[in-house]
């Protein structure tokens, strides 16, 4: 394999999985979010009915 | 906990295979001819293009059951898949840059094939974009479906761009049915889509759950309100 091909295959793959991560990343951190409002609002819930 | 242990079970079942594939790819493929191993991006570029327009196609499917049906679970699943086809197809756009650049010498070529799918990519991302603006639910959705079927109309754009007769384009032509690609990558290609349709596949559930859990913070502030 030459180095020239070498090198874009290593810049194609990488950018690959630099987007996928990314994106898992995204939904990982919305995820916790997502959660973290659940509790609150579910507890907040629960107060106002006692 | 089902949903739970399918995202778990795809997901690990995905990052196999995708290795294994990876190391097929690598280590056992001989370089191509005239490319050299510049040549093995197509088992993560082409992969990403096909997977995207099987989540597409889902979300069109589901787009169209909403408006029949007016069930937000499919507005919920239509939003997870075009996400998950989304960042898809920004993968097979980047990669399909870097395969270019390096046979061609330049990042971008504004052929038939490489401006549809573009388009499509913006056209996709202006409904995630969109969708979050719309404060009510049913309107939200409702405009979310319109958007979705309305972008699926590139869909067929970007299949024929390198099927159309006496269009020249940049993009190689479509070597999976012409016979044009030797049988030795067939295995590996087919098993690189399957490796990513797992992946995206788990991605789906795991944005659906936030999906359902975001309509149940909805309901509880809802509820809130009324208390």
């Amino acid at each position: 394999m030459d180095i020239g091909s070498l090198k874009f295959l290593f810049y194609g793959y990488s950018a690959a999985w630099i987007v996928i991560t990314a994106f898992v990343l995204l939904l990982v951190s919305r995820g916790q979010k997502i959660d973290r409002e659940l509790t609150r609002l579910k507890s907040l819930v629960e107060d106002k009915e006692r | 906990m089902l949903r739970a242990k399918a995202i778990w079970i795809l997901g690990l079942l995905g990052a196999l295979v995708m290795i294994f594939n990876l190391h097929a790819v690598f280590m056992n493929l001989p370089d191509d001819a005239l490319q050299g191993g510049v040549y093995r991006i197509i088992f993560i570029h082409v992969p990403a293009a096909l997977n995207a327009d099987i989540f597409y196609t889902i979300a069109l499917v589901t787009s169209v059951l909403f408006l029949a049906k007016k069930d937000f679970i499919y507005d919920s699943i239509s939003v997870a898949c075009i996400e998950v086809a989304t960042m898809l197809v920004l993968v097979n756009l980047v990669t399909g840059s870097i395969w270019g650049k390096s046979q061609w010498g330049i990042w971008w070529a504004w052929d038939l094939r490489m401006t549809t799918q573009l388009m499509c990519f913006l056209l996709y991302l202006g409904y995630l974009v969109v969708r979050p603006a719309i404060a009510e639910p049913t309107q939200r959705a409702t405009m979310s479906a319109f958007i979705s079927i309305f972008a699926y109309a590139d869909i067929p754009l970007v299949f024929m761009a390198i099927r159309l007769p006496n269009v020249r384009t940049q993009h190689p032509s479509a070597v999976l049915e012409t016979g044009q690609m030797a049988r030795v990558y067939w295995t590996s290609f087919g098993v690189g889509v399957l490796a990513l349709l797992l992946i995206a596949s788990a991605l789906v559930l795991v944005r659906l759950h936030q999906e359902t859990s975001q309509r149940e913070i909805d309901s509880l502030r809802r509820e809130l309100h009324a208390l």
